[in-house]
């Protein structure tokens, strides 16, 4: 046990090396978004900050920061100043409970490599994620603006409709796992059947589940094609019509942080965590975990931009559909074979 | 001016603020709106995301086209019309041009009829790209449009080897065509239209048994050949409704007589069948310029005109098959060297306005899907 000074100052250390852990990584998904899509649609993408436009987020960030902050005259301001607040925080806050690798000693102090490992993990990251609903139906409402209410309408009803068939696409993993806590699922899908095919979940009758997660993570991040919220040739810019300067940057972080959230999420439940091949002197067997975590989060994140690059946009009435009618019965029956195999088994 | 004194016909209610507490929206789309299509102004009447009613407002992008000509001479009014529908300025030009001479009683000699037919065509292709991209964008897709303009760019070279323009190209003259065809002209559409044959197909991979795609466009926007025709609608969103009319075939102009060539029509006129038709259209065309640029005539490029356009007391009523529809030209002489009276037939200007039956109950993102299948632009709309 460490003493509680130590505790404390681990913990702060910890906080500021995730929280800027999470910024860059935000800055450098847009960054790869523009440069992927650049390259599905014929373009470069950014090339002229910096090295293959590496540096094309600072500039990015300082254009933000610069730009006029305008605030319409016929907003509630109160909540309208929130709502990108409220977006942000939470988008940010739950990256805390995401482990990126196994426990590490370093002067003597043996700690997880994530801020605090807590047994109930999973729902407190379910419950801070759809809190970020708040901040997306706020600024549709409090902008008092036709295109953000009906953007906000949309954004709240999807968000609220997907999350129900993500939830349930992870209990599946849940009951597999025996465990809330994310570290507990990761460590059981450790090993390979066989020698070669990885014990993880998405290899392990989840495979559905993972389809389930998948299609309502989309979803849940408000990307196409499902991005009708801000579907920019319907409602102009959906909720966030009226935002300008830092504000408008608030959200974009938002769902950007939001896509790493789930991205992590995936990899963490479905896709093993960190486990991975292990080989080489102790260093490496060290960063290795870390290495191959950073790696499908970042197979997942590109899968995202590729379908960007590739679908067409639903249509509301086919989105909600889409949830009831098909991938909410699919997580409930998926939910149900899993119970049976478990209980079987046990 | 207030947005009530347009939405009379929406069946508002007696009081004019009544919007604000009834359950119906009333929503501006334009004329800044990334969708449609420039300026276009659509007024919708919401209940939540069905839509009840729409009425468009025009006129954001009115030059009076049809005043000045009658302040021009003939010649002079030629570029003007390329500025009307300006993703198909040749077939502007043509339609004018054959007006024209009709009323002079003048024929351009067979080499400019072909080379008109070529132009023509590799116009019909621009357009029906700049429709895919943009439909495409607007429906989310939003690579296509990289992938059309990429290749429309090898039609504007072509264009611009030509004529020295690429949008506004005012490639034709009363009485035949200025410019002779540039040394490799032919080299140069063969070689384009191999380039592009392999690229439609591509267009349709990304489309065409696309599930969200066709879910999207699929019985939306449903307009029938007997509405059409009372609405006096015609191109493709005819031809998609299942009515075989095409003025290349119906009534023949410049070389079209010559050439072996389909209709491609549709059954259900939805928003999907009007896209199949464009797309089979595309492949038409490579068809008839394929057959035009082996057989381009040998002799002049100019029929006999005089210096001086004085066509005879009469009027003429002339019109061709555009990207878009029945672009007709109307022109009153009075004997002098300028029109009494031009009319313009504007094929985006009478598609837009089966828009409101085209959307009426179905859903806002629908809106977007059939103004961009109509395929208007708001420079021929408005004139």
């Amino acid at each position: 046990m460490l003493s509680i000074t130590t505790f404390v100052i681990v913990s702060i250390i910890k906080s500021v090396i995730a929280i800027l852990l999470l910024l860059t990584a935000v800055a450098y998904t847009v960054w790869l978004e523009r440069k992927v899509v650049g390259h599905i649609q014929n373009r470069w993408g950014p090339t002229r900050v910096g090295p293959f436009g590496l540096l094309q987020p600072l500039a990015d960030g300082l254009k933000f920061i610069l730009k006029e902050d305008l605030t319409p005259p016929h907003v509630y301001k109160p909540l309208y100043i929130a709502a990108p607040m409220i977006a942000v925080i939470f988008a940010i806050t739950s990256i805390s409970l995401i482990p990126i690798g196994n426990w590490v000693s370093i002067a003597g102090i043996h700690t997880p490599l994530e801020i605090t490992d807590v047994n109930i993990g999973l729902l407190i990251i379910l419950g801070i994620t759809s809190m970020g609903v708040y901040g997306v139906a706020l600024a549709g409402w409090s902008s008092n603006s036709k295109y953000s209410l009906l953007g906000g309408l949309r954004a709240s009803a999807q968000m609220v409709s997907y999350e129900i068939s993500l939830g349930l696409s992870l209990v599946g993993v849940l009951i597999m796992a025996g465990s809330f806590s994310l570290r507990t699922i990761v460590d059981a899908q450790g090993g390979t059947f066989w020698g070669f095919i990885p014990r993880w979940n998405v290899f392990h009758g989840q495979e559905v589940a993972f389809f389930v997660y998948l299609m309502s993570a989309f979803a849940e991040t408000n990307r196409v094609p499902f991005d009708l919220p801000e579907a920019e040739t319907e409602l102009v810019a959906g909720y966030h019509t009226e935002y300008s300067a830092m504000k408008f940057a608030m959200f974009f972080m938002a769902e950007y942080a939001n896509m790493i959230t789930v991205a992590c999420l995936a990899t963490l439940l479905f896709l093993g965590g960190w486990h991975g091949p292990l080989f080489g002197p102790p260093l490496l067997q060290g960063i290795l975990p870390v290495f191959w975590f950073v790696l499908k989060v970042f197979c997942f994140l590109f899968l995202y931009i590729w379908v960007r690059g590739t679908l067409p946009r639903f249509r509301y009435d086919q989105l909600m559909a889409f949830a009831w009618k098909f991938l909410f019965p699919l997580a409930v029956a998926n939910l149900a074979i899993t119970g049976l195999i478990v209980a079987l088994r046990s | 001016m207030k947005p009530d004194s347009y939405i009379s016909h929406l069946e508002l209610g007696e009081k004019d603020e009544t919007f604000l507490d009834s359950n119906e929206l009333i929503i501006n789309m334009g004329p800044q709106h990334p969708a449609t299509h420039g300026v276009l102004r659509v007024i919708l009447k919401l209940d939540g995301e069905k839509v009840l009613g729409t009425e468009c407002v025009i006129g954001y992008l009115h030059r009076g086209v049809e005043k000045i000509a009658e302040n021009r001479t003939y010649t002079m009014f030629n570029p003007y019309v390329d500025r009307m529908d300006y993703v198909a300025a040749v077939s502007n030009g043509l339609g004018y041009c054959e007006a024209v001479e009709k009323l002079l009683n003048v024929e351009a000699p067979p080499r400019a009829k072909y080379i008109r037919v070529i132009l023509t065509e590799l116009n019909r292709i621009t357009s029906h790209q700049l429709w895919l991209g943009t439909h495409a964008l607007d429906i989310g897709a939003i690579t296509p449009l990289f992938y059309t303009f990429r290749d429309r760019e090898e039609i504007l070279k072509i264009f611009e080897k030509y004529c020295g323009a690429r949008l506004t190209t005012h490639a034709f003259r009363i009485g035949g065509c200025q410019y002779e065809t540039y040394e490799g002209f032919e080299q140069d559409v063969k070689k384009f239209l191999d380039f592009f044959k392999p690229k439609i197909d591509e267009y349709e991979e990304l489309l065409t048994t696309n599930r969200i795609w066709v879910e999207r466009t699929k019985g939306v926007g449903l307009i029938s050949g007997k509405e059409c025709i009372a609405l006096g609608v015609t191109g493709p969103v005819l031809r998609a409704s299942g009515v075989r009319w095409d003025i290349r075939k119906a009534q023949p102009y410049a070389a079209y007589s010559d050439f072996q060539f389909e209709i491609p029509i549709g059954q259900n006129g939805d928003t999907y069948d009007r896209y199949l038709v464009r797309m089979a259209e595309m492949r038409q065309s490579v068809r008839i310029i394929e057959q035009a640029v082996g057989g381009i005539p040998e002799g002049p490029i100019m029929a006999k005109v005089p210096k001086v356009l004085k066509p005879p007391v009469g009027e003429i009523y002339h019109s061709i098959e555009a990207p878009k529809g029945e672009l007709g030209y109307f022109i009153v002489s009075d004997g002098s060297t300028q029109p009494y009276r031009l009319r313009v037939r504007p094929p985006s200007f009478v598609n837009l306005q089966a828009l409101d039956m085209m959307v009426r109950g179905q859903l806002v993102a629908d809106v977007i899907a059939v103004i961009g299948t109509l395929d208007i632009v708001l420079g021929e709309v408005d004139r």
